[in-house]
């Protein structure tokens, strides 16, 4: 009989220890991704509660030969609260002059395909156009489509990675993973701080896994004691050696707008 | 008339401008040289040969005052050394809109585009063609109008009425790009009694659901295409604009790569009752070969089922369009746009190609090359067949 019980209780120890180390792992696996969502989430929920805002942007495009070309645009955002349901935007082009009106209606979604909408003033057309191209450049510049689009938290799985000092700061070091199709990136790592929660620079993996830009967030303002914006975007290419810079003026929160002024009817009257 | 209605506007200006708290005036516009070759003789009389020089002029003058009031006010003027009837002025726009969070008004002259196709726009009804302008009917003349926009979550509802027609415009008897005989507009006449002021009325509803636009219009009044009837012992056209009922369905699904696309219309009032449509799609294939740049195919079908005799004329009465767009995606706006299209019925054909880049931040060129072939006598494009083109446009905007 001892044999038996010897045997048995032999696999309950193994069963137990394996169960202990293998549930140690899970745990400390689901660490990490928790960590990572954690960190993004503080610091997407600690911009949010804006409900709208309006910004001028200038866009300033470098070659590598440092030759510059800039554009001048506004953007108006509207917030929708739920996070399961990306925000609405509207950015209307003021400079170059051939493009002046020039108007591009957004609606986010979290994994499917954005709603797009384009209005060429030349015709006074409006156009709904396909938001696939999610790695093309938007308008020339270092910036893809979806870096700009692709803010929302749910559109990655996260991963936290180490903490380290990052300038004045110590800062969280967080990879993501796009969720949704047709990203350029394998992933992107993140530096968030730890004092206010901004995200401070970003790394961008290519497809093939190789180190493509890095954007550094400058100039970091908080309005109505609640929301940070930075106000300088540069982002170098690394593998072309050109860059663009992203300069933010004259924010605006909470003016009004609503959802009728995010229809596609209002994009020949927009400016 | 014109005069009146600048001062009306002005008037509503001043009035305005007491509720108003913020004001913001643009001017923006651009100048444009634009010099045209034909490089095959010309195949009528009195049509000039050689190169078209040819200037055009189009200051926009946008006034916002607070979030409510918008004013615009853009004049267009062409002078071209070869063709009287192209040199012209125009006013594009000269509008006051109101503008309320579900509704808005406008009133004035402006210029409104309906539809999705890329080769004809079929259902885009409200604008008089500028034809002297270019032959891809593409540019079009002012329109006075008042327009109520109402906006409902479940759509947008537009309601026009139209007091005054405006004329299309024809190359005059020195001009390329026309008939073997050229139009009288002089002598122009219409189906309606009170002729140009007839008061025309259109209604358009559109909407998106998911990956669905759709966009429902109805128009009654003065076609905006005339019949051309021979006077004179056939020495000249007379344009004869009937009353015209139409209705047009304008409906696009958007796909991850393809755009799917379909114009419809029925017509009455011009000949037995007919109907015509175009569609097709375009498919673009993104960062093509890891660059930049994206490559679009365009191909649709055309269908215009009117009569043959006394009914304004169309050369898309079953044709097929084949279009390539590269667009490089650069600082510079690059594209490049060739199309393709072939009558199916008398196999005539003809191909166009347009370029397009910026040249630093307030130039710009542009190419557009056209070539009529299979011209043969009867053919829809016979009397173009010694009108193969190239223009070069350099556009400085300000």
């Amino acid at each position: 009989m001892r044999l038996p019980d010897y045997n048995f209780i032999s696999l309950r120890i193994v069963f137990t220890t394996f169960f202990i180390v293998a549930s140690a792992a899970v745990l400390a696996e689901q660490t990490t991704e928790e960590k990572g969502f954690e960190i993004a989430a503080r610091s997407d929920r600690s911009d949010r509660g804006f409900s709208d805002s309006t910004v001028d942007l200038k866009m300033v495009l470098r070659n590598a030969a440092n030759k510059e070309s800039s554009r001048t645009l506004v953007i108006k955002t509207l917030e929708i609260p739920d996070e399961n349901v990306g925000d609405k935007s509207l950015v209307v082009f003021d400079s170059p002059r051939d493009i002046n009106g020039t108007a591009l209606l957004s609606h986010a979604k979290i994994l499917d395909p954005d709603d797009q909408w384009l209005y060429l003033p030349a015709l006074k057309r409006v156009k709904r156009i396909s938001s696939t191209n999610k790695s093309g450049p938007f308008v020339g510049s270092e910036f893809a489509f979806e870096d700009f689009t692709a803010t929302e938290l749910n559109k990655y799985t996260y991963k936290w990675l180490r903490e380290e000092p990052c300038g004045e700061f110590t800062c969280d070091v967080v990879e993501r993973y796009p969720r949704y199709e047709n990203s350029g990136y394998t992933k992107q790592i993140s530096w968030v701080d730890q004092s206010v929660y901004q995200v401070r620079q970003v790394d961008f993996y290519d497809r093939k896994d190789s180190l493509l830009k890095t954007l550094t967030l400058l100039d970091y303002k908080e309005y109505e004691g609640s929301y940070w914006r930075s106000h300088k975007f540069v982002m170098k290419n690394h593998q072309t050696g050109k860059s663009t810079e992203l300069i933010y003026s004259n924010y605006q929160f909470k003016t009004g707008l609503d959802e009728n002024d995010f229809v596609k009817g209002v994009l020949k009257r927009a400016r | 008339m014109r005069a009146s209605l600048l001062a009306i506007l002005f008037v509503l200006a001043c009035t305005a401008t007491t509720a108003s708290d913020r004001y913001e005036l643009e001017l923006s516009g651009s100048v444009t040289y634009e010099p045209r070759w034909f490089f095959d003789d010309a195949q009528f009389p009195r049509q000039f040969n050689g190169v078209q020089n040819s200037f055009t002029l189009e200051p926009e003058w946008f006034l916002e005052m607070g979030s409510k009031h918008q004013f615009s006010l853009v004049p267009f003027a062409r002078y071209d050394a070869r063709d009287d009837e192209r040199s012209h002025v125009d006013l594009r726009e000269a509008y006051w809109r109101y503008i309320e969070d579900d509704w808005e008004l406008l009133i004035g002259v402006n210029r409104e585009f309906w539809g999705v196709t890329e080769s004809r726009h079929l259902v885009n009804i409200l604008n008089q063609i500028d034809q002297v302008e270019n032959i891809d009917e593409e540019d079009y003349l002012g329109q006075l109008m008042i327009n109520l926009t109402l906006q409902k979550n479940f759509g947008r509802f537009s309601f026009y009425i139209l007091p005054h027609f405006r004329e299309r415009t024809f190359a005059g008897t020195n001009g390329r790009l026309r008939g073997p005989v050229t139009v009288d507009k002089d002598a122009v006449t219409y189906e309606s009694g009170a002729e140009e002021w007839h008061t025309d009325v259109a209604f358009r509803y559109s909407h998106f659901a998911g990956d669905w636009d759709i966009g429902v219009s109805y128009f009654y009044g003065t076609g905006r295409e005339p019949t051309l009837l021979p006077v004179g012992n056939g020495s000249r056209l007379l344009p004869h604009y009937e009353i015209i009922h139409q209705a047009g369905i304008d409906l696009q699904y958007t796909h991850e790569e393809w755009l799917w696309k379909f114009e419809g219309i029925v017509r009455e009032g011009q000949g037995d009752t007919f109907a015509a449509t175009v569609a097709g799609f375009e498919y673009t294939i993104f960062q093509i070969a890891d660059s930049n740049a994206d490559l679009g195919l365009l191909l649709e079908h055309l269908y215009d089922g009117r009569d043959d005799r006394n009914v304004p004329v169309t050369a898309l009465e079953n044709d097929l369009f084949a279009g390539v767009r590269y667009t490089f995606n650069d600082i510079n706006d690059t594209a490049v746009l060739a199309g393709f299209i072939t009558d199916l019925e008398d196999e005539s054909n003809s191909a166009r190609v347009e370029a397009e880049r910026r040249i630093g931040d307030h130039w710009k060129v542009e190419i557009e090359a056209q070539w009529f072939s299979n011209t043969r006598a009867g053919s829809s494009t016979a009397s173009f067949k010694n009108d193969d083109f190239t223009t070069f446009k350099i556009s400085r905007f300000f």
